[in-house]
């Protein structure tokens, strides 16, 4: 075992504060390490903890008496053993999980992302490399470039790494051999081409005999680069590479402490910015001036790529969560149509068309993917069979896909900013993150729907029937009264000659949805369906009502983000669960109690009520008639 | 322009922050009063300045903190513009829970059971922790963002991959988020960052004579000796000392070091001279071998 090369600096005993001067100014990296199961990536970073002097003694201690128990190096030391953290994988000998480690050197701070290897776990090495600027990719001298080396430099080169260094590990067991390492790095150099990676840096090395880790190996004489940890430390970070961009600010947060300050609260992501600076509101396209560059430390003169800061405008713009602050003269695209890569990262695979929440920046809106014009065979990427006709992303899978957002989002190219490029999927009903994607494009919808250019505009026909469309959402529990009402709605308006149509629950699964069931993702899928036939009827000029229990927010969100602005009204029918548990037209809370029925809403399934609806009907105060009266009222004027 | 380290890991920890209070409902800090607390509310201060941070502090309280802790405590809300929330397990309570006594149940009772009696008894649905990432190998691997059941249970298999800056705080009625905006920060950063920021802690992790007594081959402080005599049963042997803590808890359950570190860059200076872990004062981690935090965590402990 050699000793630690990065003692600790004589700075620290003789003067501290010098030291720490110095060490407030370290710069910051973070890189992966990916490899095979045995290429020894615990090991090496384990190394480099060890190197790096940040492992304590008693650490140590343990670490020697588990290296005896269960390690698999004899009587010496198992590196291994520091970085596999969870009791789990300890036992199956194998890293599950990413695990983050830190160390530091004289000039940077380190954070590791440990990706494990193992080809079921696609998804953990594309989260580690999410937030890496640099990929560290072991191939085991003996064994040369395999299926796996091919997969993690495919998936780094994707998620837009720049910075890759192929360290051909385990040089003791092949003698050190410079041709046995040449033919490896033509090897490599080959297949890197073939996916457009531009450059690598290749560094032979053995984690665990220490070599050109953080010296050079006098067993390697006829290598000329630099060790690893030189490699490491000189590499150009991200933030460096963002700051020369121009200035993006995904808004997070409004921050109004007093009727006086309005700031816009975020990271910025690219770019600089400076009191004075003309700035442009996404996607409302307003513009205005930076007023100040707030923080907790003062005012800022230039706020830079990475910093956490809250700016004040000179005017008054409709500015809030989601919007992205730019340079006024070079804003990013706006658009709700995008070519994309997706990474499927759950069990349950994707659902061609069904509504995921997508969050970009800070925007959260709502995405249908298209059904993915091929999967990417990730294990043969360059290879003539590199893209997989597919109809769906099962887990681990990485393809290409066009989708669609549910409004306008501001977005950038992912290899021009992560910050606006990068996103993630979540599933609605169970709220896990399914997916991750990076935009490539946005697709003009002229290109792909091809939307049929109509004379007669949805404006002439609302103005033959002398109305304005709108839909009247009756929300509420079964048995509340929703019907009833929307039919005594219906029959006034018709009455004062307006033109309408109801669309009741019962009856459109009886033709329109007669395929759908009641799991969750039927439960969407259907009220989607009648959004888009209202929203259809509402383009035909007609007010439309309809019936149903809608019992879910997110459901009837999507309906009202599908419709023009004051188009959509949400009617709550207010009843007690009690008085239409009592009332139980159709008998079936009988049937519910007994269990003969499931999730059904109100007993063991959830009725989100509506937080701010634009009508309430109360039905205990109320009869049906009064109802129909009130909503009227609200209503007006029609035209 | 380039950002420091400390630099960016300000900045990380502000934008979580910021994330948790527009995507969740009814955050809570929770507040343990150590050095890693004091960050953690002086980066709050940070992320919604010229606003105080908008959401309560907690502290779970196990009755057992030194008495400089509970003074600090009161100061650093009060100066932060903040409301302090203390929950003190009224089971615990009634059946005198101490660290003598009762071992590991002590961690149990006072400080697991107490968390989730309080994040239930005011609903809250995320909840920061200063828990990093450096400080214990379980730890290494839990997101920044960390999905709880609505029992609070944590299950490390089936963790919500945590992609670029985006995390994911959705979640159904009951269930609840723990978030940790320092995981990327390591011992060294902290204290670094305290002294460039001028950042106020216990007067404990400072160096000073103190009376002390040992304990089952450790060193600890006598800071309220007349509670220690009745439940220990005998008045153990005080000696004056010059020491200090590296890490605060429970009086009885903290490991006091000799030293003579007495200001930030000495601690520093001692912190980079030592070749102890952090933990190694706590009793916490060896309780029940190797795997005893992770066993925590699932059980909800923070």
């Amino acid at each position: 075992m050699t000793d630690p090369i990065y003692k600790t600096d004589a700075l620290i005993a003789e003067d501290i504060d010098a030291y720490l001067e110095k060490h407030q100014h370290k710069t910051m990296l973070r890189f992966i390490t990916c490899g095979s199961v045995d290429d020894g990536k615990s090991t090496l970073i384990g190394r480099l903890l060890y190197d790096s002097k940040m492992i304590f003694e008693d650490q140590l201690e343990a670490l020697s008496n588990d290296s005896k128990k269960v390690g698999t190096q004899g009587q010496e030391i198992d590196f291994a053993l520091l970085v596999d953290g969870l009791a789990a994988e300890r036992e199956q000998g194998i890293t599950i999980d990413v695990a983050y480690r830190f160390f530091a050197t004289e000039s940077r701070k380190f954070i590791v992302a440990d990706c494990p290897g193992h080809e079921q776990y696609t998804r953990n090495m594309v989260t580690g490399a999410s937030t890496a600027d640099l990929a560290c990719i072991l191939i085991d001298a003996r064994k040369g470039v395999l299926v796996q080396t091919k997969r993690h430099s495919f998936l780094c080169h994707q998620l837009g790494i720049k910075n890759l260094v192929l360290a051909v590990n385990k040089m003791d067991l092949i003698d050190y051999d410079q041709a046995k390492y040449d033919a490896i790095i033509a090897d490599y150099q080959a297949f890197a081409e073939s996916i457009g990676i531009e450059s690598f840096t290749a560094i032979p090395i053995s984690g665990l005999a220490g070599d050109n880790i953080t010296t050079k190996s006098d067993n390697t004489a006829w290598y000329g680069g630099p060790t690893l940890m030189e490699h490491l430390e000189a590499v150009e970070v991200r933030s460096e590479v963002n700051l020369h961009k121009p200035f993006r600010m995904p808004v997070q947060w409004v921050n109004r402490p007093n009727l006086d300050f309005r700031g816009f609260s975020g990271q910025i992501a690219t770019g600089s910015v400076k009191p004075g600076d003309s700035v442009r509101s996404l996607p409302s396209g307003k513009t205005s001036t930076v007023k100040s560059i707030v923080t907790f430390d003062g005012d800022l003169e230039e706020g830079v790529a990475g910093q956490s800061v809250t700016i004040t405008l000179e005017d008054e713009i409709d500015c809030s969560r989601g919007d992205v602050l730019a340079t006024a003269d070079a804003p990013p695209e706006v658009a709700d149509q995008f070519e994309s890569t997706l990474v499927w990262m759950d069990e349950e695979p994707l659902v061609v068309g069904r509504a995921y929440w997508m969050k970009i920046g800070t925007q959260m809106v709502s995405v249908t993917v298209a059904e993915p014009k091929y999967e990417i065979n990730i294990n043969d990427p360059s290879g003539e069979g590199s893209h997989l006709a597919v109809k769906t992303l099962d887990l681990n899978a990485i393809g290409v896909a066009e989708i669609t957002t549910d409004k306008q989002i501001v977005f950038e190219a992912y290899a021009d900013n992560r910050a606006l490029g990068g996103f993630i999927l979540i599933d609605k009903i169970s709220n896990r993150t399914v997916g991750a994607g990076m935009l490539h494009f946005s697709l003009r919808r002229a290109q792909n729907v091809h939307w049929q250019a109509v004379d007669i505009t949805r404006d002439d026909h609302a103005a033959m029937k002398n109305q304005r469309p709108r839909v009247l959402w009756f929300t509420g529990l079964s048995g509340s009264g929703k019907s009833t009402i929307a039919n005594e709605v219906e029959k006034k308006l018709a009455m004062m000659n307006r033109h309408t149509f109801l669309l009741d629950g019962d009856n459109v699964r009886h033709g329109l949805n007669k395929d759908l069931g009641f799991t969750e993702s039927d439960r969407i899928e259907n009220i989607r369906r009648i959004g888009e036939v209202a929203k259809l009827m509402t383009d035909a000029g007609l007010i439309v009502l309809t019936a149903f229990i809608s019992p879910f927010r997110a459901d009837r969100q999507l309906v009202r983000d599908m419709m023009g602005e004051g188009e959509f009204i949400e009617i709550h029918v207010d009843t007690p669960l009690e008085v239409a548990e009592a009332r139980d037209v159709k008998g079936l809370y009988k049937k519910a109690r007994e269990g003969k029925l499931k999730n059904f809403t109100g007993i063991d399934s959830p009725y989100e009520e509506p937080a701010s609806p634009e009508i309430r009907v109360n039905t205990v105060a109320m009869s049906p008639e009064e109802a129909a009266n009130y909503i009227i009222e609200q209503i007006l004027p029609l035209k | 322009m380039s950002l420091t380290h400390l630099q960016r890991l300000e900045a990380e920890s502000i934008h979580i922050m910021r994330e948790v209070v527009s995507e969740a409902e009814k955050p809570v800090m929770l507040y343990s009063i150590g050095k890693d607390s004091a960050v953690m509310l002086h980066l709050a201060k940070k992320a919604f300045y010229p606003s105080p941070p908008p959401f309560p502090l907690l502290h779970v309280d196990t009755t057992w903190k030194f008495q400089d802790m509970y003074a600090l405590r009161e100061k650093s809300a009060e100066e932060a513009g903040m409301e302090l929330l203390v929950h003190r397990n009224p089971e615990a309570q009634e059946m005198g829970i101490n660290p003598f006594d009762h071992g590991p149940l002590h961690t149990d009772m006072w400080k697991t059971q107490g968390l989730k009696q309080a994040l239930d008894k005011y609903g809250f649905d995320a909840a920061f922790g200063g828990a990093r990432r450096d400080e214990e190998k379980s730890r290494a691997k839990e997101r920044i963002f960390s999905f709880r059941t609505a029992s609070h249970g944590w299950d490390p298999k089936s963790q919500r991959p945590e992609l670029w800056n985006l995390y994911n705080a959705r979640k159904k009625k009951g269930e609840s988020i723990r978030v940790f905006p320092l995981s990327n920060w390591t011992e060294l950063d902290i204290w670094q960052y305290i002294h460039l920021e001028n950042i106020e802690i216990v007067p404990l992790y400072y160096s000073a004579k103190r009376p002390t007594f040992e304990f089952e081959g450790g060193l600890f402080m006598a800071d309220d000796i007349e509670r220690l005599e009745k439940v220990m049963g005998h008045r153990p042997e005080i000696t004056e000392r010059s020491i200090r803590f590296r890490t605060l808890g429970c009086f009885p359950l903290t490991g006091a070091v000799e030293s003579e570190a007495a200001t930030l860059p000495e601690i520093i200076q001692e912190m980079l001279l030592t070749t102890t872990s952090e933990r190694q004062g706590r009793v916490i981690d060896k309780d029940s071998g190797d795997a005893s935090m992770e066993k925590k965590k699932q059980e909800g402990y923070f």
